[in-house]
């Protein structure tokens, strides 16, 4: 267990347990005088028409679909950034730069396909 | 010392976040403890020292393939799934005392015919992202821009199945 992770373990810690008293102390201290006015769904001030589980455009399915790939580009990026000092002090800086410059331009082509194609346009 | 309460830990509510997935009525809570368990799986990563996979997982899963699966519940149209079924409890407990008498008596056989496998060790930093990185942009960097053309065939791929017009 890498010991640097420990603050990371409190963060969460704190972060959840910050969250979880919350939302406790709000239900519990609280008073809660409900109405059907107050229960029902926010329409912008309309009264709600229909239900809200419809079935969606896949135009944003697609978006999410670009979204992981992009995603996924970022996390190969992730460990070259951080080691990028230990490669210039090894005197490979220049080599791992082009090849991650090329791997950018190969997505490169494909972020310009999805704009030329329209894909991030919503109509 | 740590290193095995934090797995006990984690291995806990992983599974216990698991079943709520499993047992939870509407898909979107069902999505949410999916984002429980896949967090817990990271943490296990680390107590593994595998801390690149384990950042991996936090990026990847729980934040965009969560943004798929939760998408794709929005696409199927849940207003008219079926009427679920009650759970039996009965049933339910009969399974887990029967998965938990399976693994004794598999542990036990496994054991005396040695087939357990021996406890590896592992170098501290063999998970680290600067080790990934050491070989993966030297030796292994065709692989890498090979990565880069899979993902541009994704993106090409998604494209087209998403702005296809069915006449």
């Amino acid at each position: 267990m890498p010991a640097d992770f420990v603050p990371l373990l409190l963060m969460l810690a704190l972060a959840a347990g910050l969250a979880l008293t919350l939302l406790l102390a709000a239900r519990y201290l609280g008073p809660r005088r409900a109405n059907p006015i107050k229960e029902g769904a926010y329409e912008s001030g309309m009264d709600p028409i229909g239900t809200a589980r419809q079935r969606y455009s896949v135009k944003f399915y697609l978006v999410a679909m670009i979204f992981i790939i992009f995603d996924v580009e970022v996390v190969f990026l992730y460990p070259w950034a951080v080691s990028f000092q230990e490669f210039l002090a090894a005197g490979e800086g220049i080599g791992v730069l082009a090849v991650v410059s090329i791997f950018i331009l190969v997505l490169g082509v494909g972020l310009l396909y999805d704009i030329r194609k329209g894909g991030l346009e919503f109509d | 010392m740590l290193a095995e309460s934090l797995f006990i830990l984690l291995g806990t509510v992983s599974v216990v976040a698991a079943l709520g997935m499993l047992i939870a009525r509407n898909p979107v809570t069902s999505a949410l403890w999916l984002i429980l368990t896949l967090f817990c799986v990271a943490g296990l990563y680390l107590t593994l020292s595998a801390e690149f996979i384990a950042v991996v997982q936090v990026l990847v899963y729980a934040g965009a393939i969560m943004v798929l699966f939760l998408f794709v519940i929005m696409l199927l149209n849940l207003g008219a799934l079926p009427q679920l079924e009650k759970m039996d409890w009965k049933k339910a407990l009969g399974f887990v005392l029967c998965v938990i008498v399976l693994s004794q008596l598999v542990f036990i056989v496994a054991t005396s015919l040695q087939l357990m496998p021996a406890t590896a060790t592992v170098a501290e930093d063999a998970g680290a992202a600067t080790t990934i990185a050491k070989t993966l942009f030297t030796r292994h960097m065709l692989d890498f821009e090979m990565i880069g053309v899979l993902l541009l065939v994704a993106t090409v791929g998604a494209l087209m199945l998403a702005k296809r017009k069915f006449a």
